[in-house]
């Protein structure tokens, strides 16, 4: 069963404050390597999925940088390979709108991809989800669609924007809506036959339609059937600031981490050729996350360090998420605080945050 | 084929017997070193960071890893379309087939290779040295001499004289004998491994070294070919190197050159932006500290997980040190296992081994005592 992947970001809203003001959240870096759009990537890559998709409307620059020709994801082929797709459409005939105007400007992605089902995926949602397996329970079942749901016992903030799926006792929906209490949340991960993909999407546009996954799915018009795939694995929602800081300190959880980042599914992203990091004379790390490159010669704990961060004497990180090559002066202080790329924070300042309400430095910022 | 002023040959065949146990199946440009290198990604670097974008590889020994690590060369920037970086192992040709008989031999076997470039200059490098040197700077000093080799040397003392090849010059750095590991010293000037030669005039000694019988030659740069080009008046020069370098063919050298770099300002800086020393990446998630580990003066790679203790020690990636486990004065290489209390000091653990809980390696020896090789062999 051959599958193409779309990873559609089109109705994903920046709301991470500083950290996408000038970048999708999509291309936020995470877990001290990574961005999110890895984890999409990488699990499109353990599937064996070689045509992939990607819609994107703004703030793509750094999607750009990061992704390159999708080598570090095995995706710079001769035939297929990654397609990141901004808009620039032309045709004057075009009356899409939303996300289908991707859809409908990018018919040839799906015209010649050798691809029998397309898996849809967004950002936000991390997982492990096993692909194949999704979709062989997809045709196994007969359904026209499969929604990924994952049912969450303790409901936080986050999930408050996620879609809920009712499940049958034969496993197959009988609603999708938006009621906060319910636990089953639709993951933003659906498959589908091609053919019928390219039709209920040729339907959306006829009817004026704008959001495929609700006016197609959601709404159903043409009476789809459509299974649930109830997944159990490791899932983070990240839609805010909150939720951003909450569910990178929780990787500290050597369960949560080593689920992430299980051998059998490894993550993949843009390779950077940093030394090994330095623990010099003085250095304190506790219960922290720490990448290549780094200078440590003060104290950390309970935090995430992203490549080439330098922790000079008598520098303290407490709770914190420092990324790539950020400057923590001697004797500074660093509290619940979320400090994008290339901040340098001079001597003996002191920053702390409320551990509900992190406090974010832009990237490039001097204190 | 594009005419290309300077191409590199690496010689990266030599099976290293003094690493012992850590070359069994591995030729020694293969051999870990710092965190998350290999030996040869040092020359490899070099050139990239040298804008030579031509490197031949010659491999014999145990060939594998090195092969399949190399690969097309894009780690070191080296996947090009006019050049890039070639394996060369021995091959069969029609008039026979044999292995390469010496430093000299491997590359007189491969002039169809170098030829294609038509290079000006050759370029002959070692893989088995850890430094970081820009070439362009040799080559512009080898030009300026006007010289028909130019061998980068490096000061040694006196006492370890006797184990490289010594360089004895002129005043003006004009070379005048090739002294190989000489009982008797007259100079501290050690040949680093590293030769630019006019490539026309190499080529004639090599044409005639080839036919030359193994009696009269070992076909080798250092025993061979310079000596020879010295008795025939040539312009040989020796440029002084400034820089770390180091020869890491022996454990207690190969630990020696891991530990310098745990010192706060170590003189083989890894973390110069400007000169990269590129590698293939394992791509492992970051490094997880525990609550219960300590970590001082020593260097963690990616994909590791420390619970214990670690104190003047190199660890390369996905090493797992166990609670209560102290670790000293030690290079871990990959993906090494370490159970719960264990205590190793000063020893040079092998890839992939696992070592069971309670183990003790080293412990309770003084700090010059002879460094510990544990791998496949050792009973732990």
């Amino acid at each position: 069963m051959k599958l193409m992947g779309v990873i559609n970001l089109d109705h994903e809203l920046d709301q991470l404050k500083e950290l996408t003001y000038f970048r999708a959240g999509a291309a936020v870096p995470f877990a001290g390597r990574y961005r999110l759009i890895d984890f999409a990537l990488s699990n499109m890559m353990s599937a064996g999925v070689q045509d992939i998709a990607l819609f994107v409307r703004r703030k793509y620059r750094s999607l750009l940088d990061h992704l390159g020709e999708g080598r570090p994801w095995d995706l710079d082929r001769k035939r297929g390979g990654l397609f990141v797709l901004p808009p620039d459409w032309n045709d004057p005939t075009d009356i899409s709108s939303g996300d289908l105007q991707h859809m409908h400007n990018n018919r040839d992605f799906f015209d010649r991809s050798s691809g029998e089902y397309v898996v849809h995926a967004g950002s936000q949602h991390l997982s492990k989800v096993d692909f194949c397996d999704l979709a062989e329970q997809h045709k196994a079942s007969g359904a026209d669609v499969t929604v990924v749901y994952k049912h969450v016992d303790l409901l936080e903030p986050e999930h408050d924007a996620c879609f809920r799926v009712d499940v049958d006792e034969n496993g197959f929906v009988n609603g999708i809506h938006n009621e906060k209490g319910h636990h089953n949340l639709y993951i933003e991960l659906f498959i589908m036959e091609k053919g019928l993909f390219m039709q209920q999407m040729e339907y959306c546009i006829a009817h004026g339609d704008s959001y495929f996954f609700r006016d197609a799915i959601l709404r159903n018009p043409s009476g789809l059937k459509i299974a649930g795939y109830e997944y159990k694995g490791y899932h983070a929602v990240i839609n805010s600031v909150e939720s951003y800081y909450k569910n990178s300190l929780e990787l500290l959880d050597q369960e949560k981490y080593k689920q992430l980042f299980s051998p059998e599914m490894p993550v993949h992203t843009k390779i950077k050729y940093e030394a090994p990091t330095k623990y010099l004379e003085g250095a304190d790390v506790k219960n922290s996350l720490v990448a290549n490159g780094c200078l440590i010669a003060g104290e950390v704990e309970g935090s995430v360090l992203f490549r080439g961060v330098k922790v000079e004497k008598g520098a303290k990180i407490i709770n914190s998420i420092i990324m790539q090559k950020c400057v923590i002066e001697a004797g500074a202080i660093v509290e619940n605080v979320i400090m994008d790329k290339d901040v340098q924070l001079s001597e003996n300042r002191t920053l702390v945050g409320d551990s509900r309400k992190p406090y974010v430095i832009a990237k490039r910022s001097i204190l | 084929m594009k005419k290309k002023e300077m191409i590199a040959m690496l010689l990266a065949g030599g099976q290293g017997k003094r690493l012992k146990g850590l070359t069994k199946s591995l030729a020694k440009p293969a051999v870990y070193f710092g965190g998350t290198y290999r030996i040869i990604d040092f020359p490899l670097s070099n050139c990239t960071n040298s804008g030579i974008d031509t490197v031949g590889v010659l491999t014999q020994y145990e060939p594998l890893v090195l092969h399949s690590y190399i690969g097309v060369g894009s780690d070191w920037d080296m996947d090009r379309k006019n050049g890039g970086v070639f394996v060369l192992p021995p091959h069969e040709r029609e008039d026979g087939s044999s292995w390469y008989r010496g430093t000299a031999d491997a590359i007189s076997r491969n002039l169809k290779f170098i030829d294609q470039y038509d290079p000006e200059h050759l370029l002959v490098l070692s893989g088995d040295h850890v430094y970081k040197m820009d070439y362009t700077k040799l080559l512009d000093y080898h030009k300026e001499k006007g010289a028909d080799c130019t061998i980068s040397v490096i000061n040694v003392t006196l006492e370890e004289a006797p184990s490289f090849g010594m360089i004895n010059t002129h005043e003006d750095l004009k070379i005048y004998e090739f002294d190989e590991k000489p009982k008797q010293p007259k100079s501290t000037l050690a040949s680093m491994g590293v030769y630019i030669f006019k490539w026309d005039v190499l080529r004639k000694y090599l044409v005639e070294d080839i036919d030359t019988p193994d009696s009269e030659s070992a076909h080798d740069f250092g025993k061979d070919i310079v000596p020879k080009m010295l008795a025939d008046n040539l312009s040989l020069y020796a440029y002084p190197f400034q820089g770390y370098w180091r020869d890491v063919g022996t454990i207690p050298s190969l630990w020696e050159a891991n530990m310098d770099l745990l010192n706060d300002a170590p003189e083989l800086n890894l973390n110069d932006p400007n000169w990269r020393i590129y590698t293939r990446n394992p791509n492992e998630p970051a490094q997880y500290i525990s609550p219960q580990a300590k970590l001082k003066n020593c260097m963690v790679n990616e994909g590791c997980s420390v619970y214990g203790e670690v104190d003047r020690s190199v660890l390369f990636y996905g090493v797992e040190v166990g609670e209560g486990s102290v670790i000293t004065e030690s290079v871990i290489m990959p993906e090494v296992k370490i159970g719960k209390n264990v205590r190793i000091h000063r020893a040079i653990v092998d890839q992939g081994k696992v070592i069971p809980d309670g183990t003790v390696i080293g412990a309770d020896r003084g700090d010059d005592s002879e460094i510990i090789l544990v791998n496949g062999d050792t009973p732990y």
